[in-house]
């Protein structure tokens, strides 16, 4: 069943054009993460969801009901926000109640309520306190229980984890995962953090400029994005994407990086339809795809192909050394194991792992195979 | 530098002085008694102190041919400030949170036609008040002073409360719509907590002007029905005909006291940072 639909959803400031036709279809249990750059429109179309602003066009449906008139209060359900919104003079108690209190909700029932999203949340210790005695990841606890305690049809999340800092984002993205496992509801989260994303995420949709780009489980964003945004936006360090040219050979498509003597004959996805043969592509390859030469990438040896190129850089991060190379002539770069050093300025040999080789076309920057 | 500075120490202590020289007379006096004023003059230490002066100032003083003091019209100042303190900041409160928390088309009109009143003075409007409390039947009443210091003072305090709640965040107001709160509900129990700064700067404010104004206390006002502030034009009339200096600045000094107390009562509440805790 649909948790939520949206249709052909636009939403206009004026002359500018912030969603251009939205259609989104998420599944009752799904954790769907709307990700994107700032100004991408992810929070515009979660606050259209949540009927804090409406559409200029497009259906909203949650639980199969159109609600595009219907108000925030009534659309069943709950929100977690960036800035927490914790009412500052209610104490945290009353800050989880006062949704229930404005349904009028008996108090008996109120009190069990609180007493299982505290439980639930650990923040037991913490009902009488008033939100400026608390910590950031404090706060976010309190907040996520105001959300947990209506027990919604609909979770959003808009950007809840950015004010804290690294060490307790990690802890939180965790927590909040886990919290999606163990209770099942049906979350819509938003984001600008790719990482998040990847992480959490059942469904991620995947939006810049106004539209979604792709919306599609996480290995595949990531494996096979749709076009060279999403390529890009995804991962980190992103997916090198490097001019090519695509020829025809005994064991299939080839693509060749780079002209003479540099160039660089890697095997193209045979997918590839005939009519590319001899024309310019992009083709993109994850850092990770190329690594030190023992690297063993699969079982099966024609995954992988070792090449020899330059090395400009290298940056040890402690957990992997990310090489710069020349790749054909072209900059990307690589992922090495940590105790792998080499020297900069000589040739390296590395392992491409050649399945993972994506190609786009130039013009329309869409994935060909 | 050390020298320029103490050139500007003694500078603004001698304006100081100057400034605050009327005052001092003013207490000194109150606390002399008549003859020790004719004898030594206006300006002088008192020899003894005489609070009898207050006494007779509340309650025996002659002001327009009636000696009962100036308690009365302390009474009449009491019952317009007061009221008219309390309601016109209320509405104020709700006009400001209305304007800056619920945006509507044409807010922005509303808010700049609702503020254009503190530009106004109030000699221009003296005759529009003189046909509406006639036509309302309270002319020379306490209630229509009133009703004519809210209505003035809903310009200052939708102004102050307006600028106050802009800074509330527009998320603490989504939280609440989703909760399922309405229109009142979040005024209650989430603007009106977070609001005692603005409300005491607020009270402050129209507490010393209504009590202070003047114009419309003589004009729509009179005999009995004075606040205070009119009576003292009389009080004017006897210091020059059968001067009582004591007992006059006595009499001064109480007329000035509501306004000193809530600077000094209300002074200590003027903080910010209630929000803390409300984002980030």
């Amino acid at each position: 069943m649909a948790a939520l639909r949206i249709r052909d959803l636009h939403k206009r400031f004026g002359p500018v054009e912030v969603l251009k036709g939205i259609d989104l279809e998420i599944d009752s249990g799904d954790f769907t993460v709307l990700v994107g750059p700032s100004g991408c429109g992810k929070s515009t179309l979660l606050n259209i969801i949540a009927g804090l602003e409406k559409a200029s066009s497009g259906d909203v449906e949650i639980g199969e009901a159109v609600v595009n008139d219907i108000q925030p209060k009534d659309r069943d359900i709950a929100m977690v926000f960036q800035s927490y919104a914790l009412y500052p003079t209610m104490t945290v108690r009353q800050n989880i109640t006062f949704g229930m209190e404005c349904r009028r909700v008996p108090k008996a029932r109120q009190d069990e309520a609180v007493d299982r999203v505290a439980k639930l949340l650990q923040i037991e210790p913490l009902l009488a306190r008033k939100p400026g005695q608390l910590s950031g990841g404090q706060r976010q606890r309190v907040a996520m229980g105001r959300a947990l305690v209506r027990d919604p049809k609909l979770f959003l999340f808009d950007e809840p984890l950015s004010n804290l800092d690294a060490k307790l984002r990690v802890e939180m993205r965790m927590e909040i995962k886990q919290l999606h496992a163990r209770i099942g509801s049906t979350i819509v989260y938003v984001t600008h953090d790719q990482i998040e994303a990847m992480t959490m995420a059942t469904r991620i949709a995947v939006m810049h400029q106004g539209s979604v780009q792709q919306f599609a489980d996480p290995d595949t964003i990531y494996n096979r994005p749709a076009n060279l945004f999403v390529a890009r936006f995804m991962g980190a360090p992103p997916m090198n994407t490097v001019t090519a040219r695509l020829e025809g050979g005994p064991d299939g498509p080839v693509a060749v990086v780079g002209q003479g003597a540099d160039a660089i004959r890697l095997p193209a996805p045979a997918a590839v339809g005939p009519d590319w043969l001899r024309r310019p592509v992009i083709l993109g390859i994850r850092p990770e795809c190329i690594a030190e030469p023992t690297r063993y990438f699969s079982e099966d040896p024609a995954a992988t192909m070792t090449i020899s190129a330059p090395v400009e850089l290298t940056e040890p991060t402690g957990a992997e050394t990310i090489v710069v190379l020349r790749l054909g002539g072209e900059k990307v770069l690589g992922r090495v194991a940590p105790d792998v050093r080499m020297p900069t300025g000589a040739v390296g040999r590395f392992a491409v792992d050649t399945r993972k080789i994506c190609l786009f076309d130039p013009t329309t920057e869409r994935l060909i195979a | 530098m050390r020298s320029t500075r103490i050139a500007v120490y003694g500078l603004v202590t001698l304006l100081a002085c100057i400034y605050l020289m009327p005052l001092l007379v003013v207490v000194l006096n109150s606390l002399r008694s008549t003859p020790d004023i004719f004898r030594n003059g206006m300006i002088g230490l008192p020899h003894g102190l005489e609070f009898s002066n207050f006494t007779e100032a509340w309650s025996g003083l002659c002001i327009a041919e009636h000696c009962t003091g100036i308690r009365g019209y302390m009474f009449n100042s009491m019952m317009m400030t007061l009221p008219a303190t309390v309601i016109s900041t209320f509405f104020g409160a709700l006009l400001g949170y209305a304007i800056s928390l619920w945006r509507f088309r044409g807010d922005m009109w509303v808010f700049g036609i609702i503020t254009l009143g503190v530009f106004l003075p109030e000699q221009m409007k003296l005759v529009p008040w003189v046909l509406v409390l006639r036509d309302l039947g309270l002319y020379n009443t306490v209630a229509g002073l009133v009703l004519i210091h809210v209505i003035q003072g809903l310009s200052f305090t939708t102004l102050f409360c307006r600028n106050y709640y802009v800074g509330i965040p527009q998320e603490l107001m989504k939280a609440a719509k989703i909760d399922g709160a309405g229109f009142f509900r979040i005024f209650w129990r989430i603007v009106l907590p977070l609001s005692p700064p603005i409300l005491i700067v607020t009270v402050i404010w129209q507490f010393t002007g209504i009590w202070n104004e003047y114009l419309y206390g003589v004009t729509f006002a009179s005999g009995d029905h004075q606040p205070v502030t009119a009576a003292l034009i009389a009080l004017a009339v006897t210091v020059s005909e059968a001067p009582k200096y004591g007992v006059q600045s006595a009499a001064v000094l109480i007329a000035a006291a509501p306004t000193l107390f809530v600077y000094l009562a209300g002074g200590k509440y003027f903080m910010r940072g209630l929000t803390a805790g409300a984002v980030k």
